[in-house]
């Protein structure tokens, strides 16, 4: 993205002469402009449409069961929805922070073990030419094709074996967390592979003539390179284990362990005769803001990942 | 080519097989961890998911120390595909036609949509780009868990946001009864062709991943329209090239190369895409909202049929494996002509 930016500016001598050509061309007519800008608007409004609403129900200070309108900027403002939902969200006696905790167990687990595990395999596959690489690529290739939810049986069955005394790893954050690790890994190994493959060889020159190793390379040159590449991984991973449902829905079986999204998932549909909805939608934002916000810092450089990666296949 | 390279520069004494195999001994040092990570949860139990494809393997053999599951050839595999499943409404060649569909159709709105957009903002002197720009980002950046429950909730017959909002626009303009739309249960489907059919609740899915797929469509194809040189626009004016014109003959080359592969790489999630089935229309009615990754889950966390869900995910993986053979082949052909 920021490429292509570039590339968009680089002409300066020609710039002149242009803007005074689109000067004359570009400039919209006040009616243009009225018409462009009410499809804008209605687009905008989509796009806040289902957030407004959202905000609206957990903030109305009549903390209805249901809503009896569309309320989209409610009489006044309460916090009585999300008090309710932090001390008790579902007919369990856990709290939101219980939750909240086990779910971040998972997430920091899994963005750790996979950025940190994937990082030096990503070098490799970048760098180094070496016998099996190519099957080694594309098994990997190969995983990353099938989607995580068909991979439940047997890990379900293999993770259940595992007992010790009454711990039984399946039913465990733990087995979740590696349930997750599973696809995620494989995921992380590619996508730092794309972005180390963008980085020019030519740096790596100094440290080698400098002496370095293969290993003092990527500790030195390759490492602090990606670090935009390691931030938007480990969000991913973090991602995939806040937002977890089908793992820990088929996994988890005692209350203390039970995660934000299974949590949710009780809160909708059939089971949510006696949810109130404007408990649900303040449960909601308290899962989607923290990720949202984060996503919204990382954006730039998660696009550009998704347009470089992309156009290299 | 390599061969000769070598043949021409290696000295005649052959190095050691241990000189010879020093930079894969280094590679496979450094790989240590990551593939034996991958080796005990990714690649075993792919392997592990094959073999149970053909065994009866169920809730007797899951306890650690419990008796192996016995071996049932191809059973499984015949099962889904003569649908004698106990899942109700089991039909594997409507889900599996229904889910190309979905895909298909969310990714070709999911593109048209944001190539339009992107278009829109990219028009000269439209005031407030940068704000739009970043409403219009939002609905990427809500965990698809989240937009699946709160759509359906937006869904609700009684009290959902899309029927208040019908009720207090086209129903009070046109001073209609009170609309009460079920969007995600109507039973009788909108559309109906042989193993295709396609519910009132699908359109309410689509709906809901039209309003999440677009904006990252946008998004690329709009740093796709910033590579497009603006004096190709005029060459194109001047030669008397209307809007049209201009949009086939200059900006679709620069578009095509950015977005296919996004859009394949669209496809496959789409595909896979298991929150708003599950969590909006639960499948419903009657399955046809059912995708094969859905279904697949159902198999496990529903009827413990652990055999029969692994043979379902071999399906699966063949499936996919065909899916991105002809895309590649699409995206080749593709390539081609442009040069």
């Amino acid at each position: 993205m920021t490429e292509q930016t570039q590339v968009a500016k680089a002409p300066v001598l020609a710039m002149p002469v242009t803007r005074t050509r689109t000067r004359h061309r570009g400039r919209l007519t006040l009616g243009r402009q009225i018409l462009l800008q009410i499809i804008c608007l209605l687009i905008a409004f989509t796009c806040l449409f289902p957030l407004l609403w959202v905000v609206s129900m957990a903030l109305d200070p009549r903390n209805l069961s249901r809503p009896d309108g569309l309320n989209l900027i409610p009489q006044g403002a309460s916090l009585d929805a999300f008090a309710k939902v932090i001390a008790q969200p579902t007919a369990n006696p856990v709290t939101f922070w219980q939750l909240a905790l086990n779910s971040l167990f998972i997430a920091c687990l899994i963005a750790a073990i996979s950025v940190g595990v994937g990082i030096l395999a990503a070098y490799v596959f970048s760098r180094m030419r070496f016998t099996g690489r190519a099957f080694l690529m594309l098994a990997i290739l190969a995983v990353l094709m099938l989607p995580a939810v068909a991979t439940l049986a047997p890990l379900f069955t293999l993770l259940n074996r595992i007992q010790f005394g009454s711990f039984n790893l399946r039913n465990s954050l733990i087995g979740v967390t590696l349930a997750v690790v599973a696809g995620q890994l494989p995921f992380a190994i590619w996508n730092m592979k794309g972005y180390i493959d963008t980085i020019p060889r030519e740096l790596e020159e100094a440290a080698t003539v400098d002496g370095a190793g293969s290993f003092g390379v990527f500790r030195h040159v390759i490492l602090p390179l990606s670090k935009p590449v390691i931030a938007v991984t480990a969000f991913f991973g973090f991602l995939a284990g806040w937002t977890e449902f089908y793992f820990s829905w088929a996994f988890l079986q005692a209350p203390k362990d039970w995660t934000l999204a299974m949590a949710l998932n009780g809160m909708v549909g059939q089971y949510a005769a006696n949810t109130k909805w404007s408990e649900f939608a303040a449960f909601a934002i308290l899962v989607a803001v923290p990720v949202a916000v984060v996503y919204l810092f990382l954006q730039r450089y998660i696009i550009s990942g998704l347009t470089v990666g992309g156009v290299k296949g | 080519m390599t061969a000769i390279a070598a043949a021409a520069t290696a000295p005649p004494p052959r190095k050691s097989l241990w000189r010879r195999t020093r930079n894969s001994r280094t590679a496979y040092l450094f790989l240590i961890p990551a593939l034996l990570v991958m080796a005990i949860i990714t690649f075993y139990p792919l392997v592990y998911q094959v073999w149970m494809s053909f065994t009866n393997y169920g809730l007797t053999n899951l306890k650690a120390g419990s008796p192996l599951p016995g071996y049932v050839g191809f059973n499984n595999y015949q099962r889904i595909l003569a649908n004698n499943i106990v899942i109700p409404n089991f039909d594997f060649l409507r889900i599996l036609v229904f889910n190309l569909f979905w895909a298909l159709s969310n990714v070709i709105l999911h593109v048209v949509i944001g190539v339009a957009v992107a278009l829109l903002l990219n028009v000269e002197g439209l005031k407030g780009k940068r704000i739009y720009r970043a409403i219009y980002i939002l609905p990427v950046v809500i965990p698809p868990i989240i937009v699946a429950t709160v759509w359906r909730n937006m869904f609700d017959p009684r009290y959902g946001a899309v029927n208040y909002l019908l009720n207090g626009t086209v129903g009070a303009l046109f001073k209609l009864p009170p609309i009460s739309i079920d969007w995600l249960n109507q039973p009788n489907p909108i559309f109906a062709a042989g193993p295709l059919i396609l519910p009132l609740a699908y359109f309410a899915l689509l709906t809901t991943n039209i309003w999440l797929g677009w904006p990252l469509n946008s998004v690329v194809a709009t740093g796709a329209l910033q590579s497009v040189p603006k004096d190709l626009y005029e060459a194109a004016e001047m030669d008397g090239a209307g809007w049209w014109a201009q949009f086939k003959v200059v900006t679709l080359p620069y578009l095509r190369p950015a977005m296919l592969p996004y859009a394949i790489y669209g496809f496959v999630i789409t595909f896979n895409l298991f929150y708003l089935s599950y969590f909006m229309s639960g499948g419903g009615p009657f399955g046809q909202t059912e995708l094969l990754v859905t279904t697949n889950y159902r198999l496990v966390q529903e009827q413990h049929l652990f055999g029969v869900a692994a043979a379902f995910s071999v399906f699966i993986f063949l499936i996919l494996l065909v899916i991105t053979i002809i895309t590649n082949k699409l995206a080749r052909a593709t390539a081609a002509s442009d040069a």
